[in-house]
């Protein structure tokens, strides 16, 4: 098990007496910016990211497939919306630290557990956007759909979902970048991805080590947000071409003149 | 459910709440660092963020560091601060959590500065109001329910924040479940855990009463930033693709 180390009691060698050696580099010096951490210490580098990487992807994933079928039961049982925001919204508030705690007794020293967690933190945004899209969906395209004889399935899959879309995506992008920030606390039991090199950083002293953790995570957050919205362009034509946008958006459109930034999304009415 | 026993007894057992490693200690270091900290971003961000919103300008800046907030983790500013300051002072935990506090109060006061209806303001200004008097019995007093909005959240996420500190070898609520961790102690950790999250809930709880307290009246309003997990920056009401913004969902 990951055993969690007192850290004020930590001997700080670095501080008191920097070592100055024939051979010295920018490791022995400590120094912010160190070429060679990155040489030396590309193992742990890869490794913490491929961890980071996965425990993200894989709490947004289950999040957005638990979150789906929520927005939708919120959606269709109307009493239930209520308790369904309201539950997330307390979960949302509980800190991490405290959240994967609480779920040590039910997984154990896991990355079952730091995955739940996520999960249980991006259901809030996720469900909360994709029921302000589904509900944002006009009311003319849905009339329109079953005049045409369109199931509830059909309407669902072909007319309902795509209108959803930008919501959804909205919120899945917001989520994934809360996670990947979120992901590093998992560091306090060892399934923290880059978060372990910074808890492992401050136990050395180790500067270049934090930098570096520090930007690959921020990095990571941008890379993730930008292929999230490339996917969401790809997958939404007729808002780049089309008067079917013009529309859809105008519908949505900002009644707030502080913030008329493409990112705006639907307001749920 | 012996772990939920174990955590009950370690709360009763009275040896745990006293001493410099006891809940009543830890938990008044929690409060130090949430209180100087809010103390220290409300002194920073109103006043710029009024100015702002006042001029009409630096929207942009405000959302983008709402939105770069949400991407750095608290926990690696609060390594990065940490390893430069060193751990014999407090204030990488102040620092970090001044800088967390700081992006919500920011664009939800510029927000609101900039929500007030344009017409109001016109008409003001017909009855010859000079920008102060504009500014303070205008734009302010219409401005308040959101400027508070943006304070609670930022209240509520400090409160949350501060958890992390113990990560970092300080001290707080959060340093219980650090120290269950280290000792291997499932019942310490389970009971650190109630209180932050005992903690968390309540300081949002207190804040919404006070909200509707200051608003009773108000037009419905949403929880807009103040619903996140309170150790990240999080959505702000300029950001609508994330949860909803300020007038676009009724509270509760």
């Amino acid at each position: 098990m990951a055993e969690y180390p007192e850290l004020l009691e930590f001997p700080r060698f670095w501080q008191s007496r920097p070592l100055r050696q024939p051979g010295r580099s920018c490791l022995t010096e400590n120094s912010w910016i160190c070429g060679k951490y990155l040489r030396v210490y590309r193992q742990e580098l890869t490794g913490s990211l491929v961890q980071h990487l996965w425990i993200t992807a894989t709490a947004v994933a289950i999040g957005l497939v638990v979150a789906l079928p929520l927005a939708l039961l919120a959606r269709r049982v109307r009493s239930l919306a209520g308790p369904v925001l309201a539950v997330t919204t307390v979960l949302y508030t509980i800190p991490s630290l405290a959240m994967f705690s609480l779920l040590l007794p039910f997984w154990g020293i896991s990355a079952a557990l730091v995955v739940t967690g996520l999960v249980l933190y991006s259901l809030t945004i996720l469900v909360r956007n994709t029921l302000a899209g589904l509900r944002a969906v006009p009311a003319e395209a849905v009339e329109s759909a079953k005049a045409l004889g369109y199931g509830p399935g059909r309407l669902l899959c072909t007319v309902e979902l795509p209108l959803a879309l930008p919501a959804v995506m909205a919120g899945l992008r917001l989520a994934t970048v809360s996670t990947v920030a979120l992901t590093t606390v998992g560091a306090i039991i060892g399934y923290g991805g880059l978060g372990n090199l910074l808890l492992d950083g401050i136990n050395r002293d180790f500067k270049a080590q934090v930098l570096a953790a520090t930007v690959l995570c921020v990095l990571l957050a941008l890379a993730a947000d930008a292929a999230l919205a490339v996917v969401q362009w790809l997958l939404t034509p007729w808002v780049r071409r089309g008067r079917v946008a013009v529309r859809v958006r105008r519908r949505r459109g900002p009644r707030n003149p502080a913030s008329g930034s493409g990112k705006r999304q639907a307001a749920p009415s | 459910m012996t772990a939920v026993s174990g955590a009950w007894h370690w709360l009763t057992t009275a040896a745990h709440w006293t001493g410099p490693d006891g809940v009543t200690h830890r938990l008044a270091e929690h409060l130090y660092f949430s209180g100087v900290a809010l103390g220290l971003a409300v002194l920073l961000a109103l006043p710029v963020a009024v100015a702002l919103g006042h001029a009409g300008r630096g929207g942009t800046l405000a959302f983008a560091l709402a939105a770069a907030g949400r991407a750095v983790p608290t926990f690696a500013v609060l390594t990065l601060l940490l390893v430069q300051l060193g751990s014999g002072s407090d204030w990488p935990v102040i620092i970090a959590l001044v800088l967390f506090a700081v992006p919500p109060m920011l664009a939800n006061t510029w927000v609101g500065m900039r929500e007030v209806d344009r017409d109001v303001v016109e008409a003001a200004r017909g009855m010859g109001m000079t920008g102060g008097q504009l500014l303070l019995r205008i734009e302010l007093p219409l401005a308040m329910p959101l400027i508070w909005t943006g304070v609670r959240s930022a209240a509520v996420q400090v409160v949350a924040t501060a958890t992390l500190a113990a990560m970092a070898g300080f001290g707080g609520l959060g340093r219980i479940i650090t120290a269950g961790f280290s000792r291997q102690v499932t019942a310490e950790v389970l009971a650190g855990a109630v209180l932050v999250a005992a903690l968390a809930l309540l300081v949002e709880g207190a804040c919404a009463g006070v909200q509707r307290l200051v608003d009773p009246g108000g037009r419905p309003r949403a929880r807009s930033a103040g619903d996140g997990p309170r150790d990240r920056a999080r959505t702000t009401p300029g950001d609508r693709s994330s949860a909803p913004g300020p007038e676009e969902v009724p509270q509760r």
